[in-house]
């Protein structure tokens, strides 16, 4: 410890390189945090979605819906303790330039079954009362400045026309990552105007135990497989992991790509560890002279390496935490609930102590090799 | 008076290592920069070579995607009937009215929930007229009438029973693989093609979800286009094929291309400092020299343009690295799904020689702006002192 000014005097001795080498560090493991952020919270969707809710979709097809009377049957199925369904409305708001998923649900039911969606007592009976009433999610009200009681037109893609619904509540997820951009209205309001058209998109089930989710899928799924619609019955989670498949190698993708940056970064740090023990060579010289050992030296350097990878870690991933609180990049939108995992930080701070070792060994290794005799000859 | 280059190449040669540090860091840099934008790139290049230009694709008025759109029978053929449309050699109007539809397939060696969203695409007879990009390279065509579906190239390899002589099951229905089709890298070879009559029935019962026609003149599109609009019995939008397609990559693409940019832009601040570095070592091991040249009569800004020079060639020497380590990806197939028509697409990485320039020349930036300042404090050196 005692060595600790001997080594911070030497960082000090070109203070810009110093500064550049560890802001390059924390570039590299800001940008390796946030990308493999967007991997964790792809899955992360899929983590925190029951096991104990299954959902029922037509195995053909996800946008072929599913017949009526299947409600009926589903609830009569072992284990099922409540059933609700909901459709994928697909519409368009003003100008189109923010999408955000607006579906058709039964009120009274879907509440019931996703106690994730907390809204005042008096706005929810406000939703049950009205035919044409929705709810939206907070991170709506924050793009569109929507309140209770706003009158929306969405255009149908689906559904042809123009749909006026009246906002009758604003509800706030428990969990970050479920997500507050949802726009949610009544299936009955739909299925007024579409009746020929309109039958449930997907079934969502309550059931009272998660290890029985597959045999809840084997009964459904075998029991209407001669028939028009056969189903594909699954865990709510499996659903969410599958959906996460849909990203194709995005995961491949931002492991590559977040890989790379290290390895950029290392090369500039090693560079830059390499650049001060040549300059240093016959101080070297005259510190082992006057007594260094050779493991001391060695140690110096490794710690020098330390000293800028760990500041250069601790800038880069805590502003990689901080940013999306800041910027609210995380409420919601694109990726909702973008948040770096402790897992992440956990990574970074191996990845920052990997890089200590991978640029301070050959320059240490150099100085504590260093012939004392041969590099005081040149001391001048 | 101009120093000349050979100084600049003797000094980098003259510290390998720290010059091979540095070039490799921007090389990686250049690298990341070239393989984001080919996917970008190979992603747009799929969807715009998907369309053709003297196409029009007719879709619901309102509808912005073929899977949200739906044209009836009677619609469709009241469409059949304009004169807008181009008759072929039989006399025939080219027109091809289109059931469309993802459905989800397990991928090769995966579970039941790990699928993709493959597009089943309903087509007459008409179709593979249309779209002169389609070309049959193994099997025949399927027939009137039978089960029989052709699928794209791109599925082979990635899904299960989609070979030639295969049967897969969908739909409750076997299906028998009678042909493969290539379409110069579009889309399309991400589809599953059958017969309309044959994928109606099986799948939302009556009514198309999109009609595709020939015009009978590539130049009348806006002519056609009021035609449809204006009659009252059928209510759809029409859209140029081409351009359909084109804006069907926009949301992914814009997506893919902000990434690179804001990726590689965050990596090249690093990459700079690198260079910064090594630079400022570069001039301050070589003092003396310079206050040698400064003596011996080369004006300082001949000084600072040597120096930006050499950083320039370090620079340009990782991005020579940087292309040679994107190129083996040129043509790497690679997946995701395009969220706009919520299928999955499968598209090849194009690294363009127009890109790898962009590359060497982004290189180049980097070394000018890392060089810029070492060389500028090169040029101030106060001779008297530096020699001394």
């Amino acid at each position: 410890m005692k060595f600790l000014p001997l080594v911070l005097a030497n960082l000090k001795r070109h203070k810009l390189r110093t500064i550049l080498t560890t802001l390059s560090v924390s570039l590299a493991l800001f940008l390796f945090a946030s990308l493999r952020t967007v991997t964790t919270t792809l899955s992360a969707s899929s983590a925190v979605s029951s096991a104990s809710r299954m959902v029922v979709q037509n195995a053909t097809a996800f946008v072929i819906p599913l017949p009526m009377s299947y409600a009926a049957r589903l609830a009569a199925v072992p284990h099922v303790q409540a059933v609700t369904w909901a459709n994928w409305f697909g519409g368009k708001y003003g100008d189109n330039k923010k999408f955000f998923a607006q579906f058709a649900v039964d009120p009274e039911s879907y509440m019931k079954m996703y106690p994730e969606i907390q809204i005042p007592e008096d706005q929810k009976q406000a939703f049950l009362e009205e035919r044409s009433a929705a709810i939206v999610g907070e991170g709506l009200v924050r793009a569109f400045g929507w309140k209770v009681g706003d009158n929306v037109t969405l255009q149908g893609t689906i559904f042809p026309g123009d749909w006026t619904f009246t906002i009758r509540g604003i509800y706030h997820p428990t969990l970050k990552e479920y997500g507050d951009d949802s726009f949610m209205f009544r299936y009955d309001y739909l299925y007024e105007r579409e009746p020929t058209r309109v039958t449930p998109g997907w079934f969502i089930m309550q059931i009272d135990d998660p290890d029985a989710a597959p045999l809840v899928a084997r009964t459904i799924d075998d029991q209407f497989r001669n028939s028009n619609a056969p189903t594909k019955t699954g865990t709510e989670k499996a659903f969410a992991a599958g959906f996460a498949s849909m990203w194709g190698n995005v995961n491949l993708l931002m492991n590559t790509i977040g890989m790379a940056v290290v390895f950029a970064i290392l090369l500039v740090t090693a560079n830059a560890m390499m650049m001060n023990q040549r300059e240093r060579t016959s101080e070297v010289a005259v510190m082992k002279t006057i007594g260094f050992s050779d493991r001391r030296v060695f140690g110096l350097v490794i710690v020098e390496a330390a000293v800028i990878s760990l500041t250069g870690a601790v800038i880069g991933l805590g502003a990689a935490t901080l940013l999306p609180v800041v910027t609210g990049f995380g409420e919601g939108g694109f990726l909702p609930g973008f948040r770096v995992t402790p897992g992440t930080q956990a990574v970074g701070a191996s990845v920052a102590l990997l890089l200590t070792v991978a640029s301070g060994v050959v320059p240490a290794w150099q100085a504590a090799r260093l012939p004392v005799v041969q590099a005081l000859r040149r001391v001048e | 008076m101009k120093i000349p280059f050979i100084y600049n190449f003797r000094s980098v040669t003259n510290r390998p290592v720290s010059t091979a540090l540095t070039a490799l860091g921007i090389g990686l840099v250049v690298a990341v920069f070239i393989a984001m934008l080919a996917l970008a790139n190979g992603f747009i290049a799929a969807l715009v070579t998907t369309g053709s230009a003297d196409n029009v694709l007719l879709l619901r008025r309102g509808a912005d995607s073929e899977l949200s759109s739906g044209i009836p029978r009677e619609a469709a053929s009241i469409i059949a009937a304009s004169p807008h449309i181009a008759t072929g050699a039989d006399g025939a109007p080219m027109v091809s009215p289109e059931t469309y539809i993802v459905i989800n397939i397990p991928r090769a060696g995966g579970g039941k929930f790990d699928v993709a969203n493959v597009v089943a695409r309903g087509v007459s007879s008409r179709a593979f007229e249309l779209r002169h990009n389609v070309k049959v390279v193994e099997g025949r065509r399927f027939a009137s009438g039978q089960s029989e579906i052709c699928v794209g190239a791109k599925l082979r390899g990635r899904f299960a029973d989609v070979n030639v002589g295969d049967v897969l099951r969908f739909s409750n229905r076997n299906w028998n693989v009678v042909c493969r089709f290539t379409a110069d890298g579009s889309s399309f070879e991400s589809e599953i093609w059958g017969e309309n009559e044959q994928f109606q029935s099986v799948f939302r019962g009556q009514g198309f979800q999109s009609v595709l026609l020939r015009l009978k003149d590539p130049a009348g599109f806006d002519d056609a286009k009021r035609a449809f609009l204006a009659d009252q019995r059928i209510q759809v939008d029409a859209h140029r094929e081409s351009e359909f397609y084109k804006s069907q990559s926009e949301l992914l693409g814009n997506i893919l291309r902000f990434l690179a940019i804001m990726i590689t832009a965050i990596m090249a601040v690093g990459a700079v400092f690198g260079a910064v570095n090594t630079m400022y070592a570069a001039v301050s091991s070589r003092t003396p020299e310079i206050a040698v040249l400064l003596t011996l009569g080369f004006p300082p800004r001949s000084v600072l343009a040597s120096f930006l020079a050499e950083s320039a060639l370090i620079a340009l020497l990782g991005g020579v690295i940087g292309c040679l380590l994107a190129l083996p990806i040129n043509g790497v197939i690679t997946s995701t799904t395009n969220w706009a028509s919520f299928s999955e697409i499968a598209f090849a990485f194009r690294v363009t020689p127009m890109l790898m320039l962009s590359g060497l020349a982004f290189a180049v930036v980097m070394g000018l702006v890392g060089g810029f300042f070492p060389a500028r404090r090169a040029s101030k050196l106060p001779v008297i002192q530096a020699l001394r």
